[in-house]
């Protein structure tokens, strides 16, 4: 019905996206009746939404027209900002930028220039890029994932963790079963998302290459070895964060700085 | 490699100068000195909030003194290598935090770091000390409050420590548990010319067990005497 009353495909879109805005703010009119107000915060991200992403889609017409070797640069860039983000899930932890931005240039990268090289993703910037892209995102995930189960896991064991120490333990050593839990937890979303991969959701990559008339079958094969990408850099991304980050909440002395509050940490209520 | 091993025999084993701790632009520790002389039991008592588990976590480096520090055998205790130091300033809490396993695998846990394992007789001898000679092979899930503190105690000595410190060890414990461990770490002292320094907020169990009693209030060591002089009879 729409297609009849715009005709070029530029029209069509902001019609679309306007259709989906209404639809998402008739949800926050219905939010603000059960007196959940979410009228700023929808309003804030919609505009900002279309505006990034026809930014991000202004962009990539120039770069996809550009040389090869401008994808380095974008997925460089795209790393730093996934390290920047992904760190606020532990932004107590020292460190937890640095360590989060090598760990997701270590693990995505590795994974996108060894699959590159190999030839499983095509050098073309059009499809570097957006799979590039798509490891580069759940790295981050995985990654925010790993580093706030981490910091979750430490304060709440933070007395476990003192006593162990005052007994002479070596700090990082009290600290491995949780980093260990924290890869374990970090992980289950990506392996839930090859176990249910077909079954559950078809992925968008998928769908794009169906609809732009590639083969359904190697579509599909496709997309597995994208998410079994994305399961092997998201593995490595939080083996390498989590190995790094032990390190990072003991000072030089051997201390847990991760603060609970005052120096009361490890304490019950009320005592000090 | 650097040790606080007694070497000297003198009687102050540990000793504070001006030792403060801010947090927050808040004086928790303030400006304290005192010494603790060999096989006394040192109290530290004051109101909540005065600073005293905050001083016995300075006191084995758990957190770090803004200013000051404290000697250990007469050394600087930041030139020890901080596992070491713990080694040598064991502590027990409040609660205990014992590992999962059972009382033989906590007690063997301190000397296991440093390469050491304890014997089974060694274990039974730690045991014994604490009043729980049957308990080797018990799972740590299985034991009451009291024997919980026991274990942890055990578990501290069996590093050999200089000085034991003790934060509230009896106050989550019921009447009889804390009467019960209130004597053994009395008896250990006497026994043993065992160092401790202990956090209560009891008044009435510092002037039962204590030798010398130190008072605190707003991070600040306002008084410090024997029992008898700081709290009366």
């Amino acid at each position: 019905m729409l297609k009849s009353f715009f005709h070029t495909q530029l029209a069509f879109g902001l019609a679309q996206a306007a259709i989906a805005s209404a639809l998402a703010l008739g949800v926050v009119v219905l939010a603000r009746r059960r007196n959940i107000h979410l009228e700023r915060d929808a309003a804030i991200a919609l505009v900002r939404g279309i505006v990034q992403i026809v930014i991000v889609g202004s962009i990539l017409i120039l770069l996809l027209k550009g040389p090869q070797w401008t994808s380095v640069f974008l997925l460089a860039g795209m790393i730093l900002a996934a390290g920047s983000i992904s760190a606020r899930r532990a932004k107590d932890i020292p460190g937890a930028q640095k360590i989060s931005t090598y760990s997701i240039a270590a693990g995505a990268g590795l994974v996108t220039a060894v699959m590159t090289w190999a030839g499983v993703i095509d050098r073309a910037i059009t499809s570097i890029i957006p799979v590039g892209s798509m490891i580069i995102a759940n790295a981050m995930n995985t990654n925010g994932l790993a580093l706030n189960r981490f910091h979750s896991e430490v304060m709440a064991h933070a007395g476990e963790i003192e006593t162990a120490l005052a007994l002479g333990a070596v700090p990082e050593d009290t600290v491995a079963a949780y980093a260990e839990s924290s890869i374990h937890a970090s992980l289950i979303p990506a392996i839930d998302n090859l176990r249910s991969l077909g079954i559950v959701w078809i992925p968008g990559l998928m769908t794009g290459m169906l609809l732009s008339g590639s083969n359904p079958l190697y579509a599909a094969i496709y997309q597995f070895v994208v998410i079994a990408m994305i399961l092997a850099s998201s593995g490595l991304t939080s083996l390498l964060s989590t190995l790094m980050i032990r390190a990072s909440v003991f000072s030089p002395a051997d201390q847990l700085v991760l603060k609970a509050g005052l120096s009361t940490r490890g304490s019950l209520p009320g005592h000090q | 490699m650097t040790t606080c091993e007694n070497t000297a025999g003198d009687s102050v084993v540990l000793y504070t100068e001006h030792l403060s701790r801010r947090v927050e632009h808040q004086m928790i520790v303030d400006d304290v000195s005192f010494d603790v002389r060999r096989g006394e039991l040192l109290g530290i008592i004051g109101p909540s909030g005065s600073g005293k588990s905050s001083l016995l976590r300075l006191l084995n480096r758990l957190d770090e003194p803004t200013s000051g520090t404290v000697y250990l055998q007469g050394q600087d205790y930041r030139e020890l290598p901080p596992r070491e130091l713990r080694r040598c300033i064991g502590m027990v809490t409040q609660r205990p935090f014992l590992f999962p396993g059972n009382v033989a695998a906590n007690l063997r846990f301190g000397p296991r770091q440093r390469g050491e394992i304890l014997s089974d007789e060694e274990v039974t001898n730690l045991l014994e000390r604490v009043g729980l000679p049957s308990l080797v092979d018990r799972e740590v899930s299985n034991l009451s409050g009291g024997e919980q503190q026991r274990v942890s105690l055990a578990r501290a000595l069996a590093n050999r420590p200089e000085v034991l410190l003790l934060d509230e060890p009896t106050s989550a414990l019921d009447e009889a548990a804390r009467a019960g461990v209130e004597d053994l770490i009395r008896g250990l002292v006497t026994d043993t010319a065992l160092t401790c320094v202990q956090v209560t907020h009891d008044r009435d169990q510092a002037r039962r067990i204590c030798d010398r009693v130190l008072v605190f209030n707003g991070g600040r060591l306002i008084q410090r005497g024997t029992p008898e002089e700081v709290l009366g009879a």
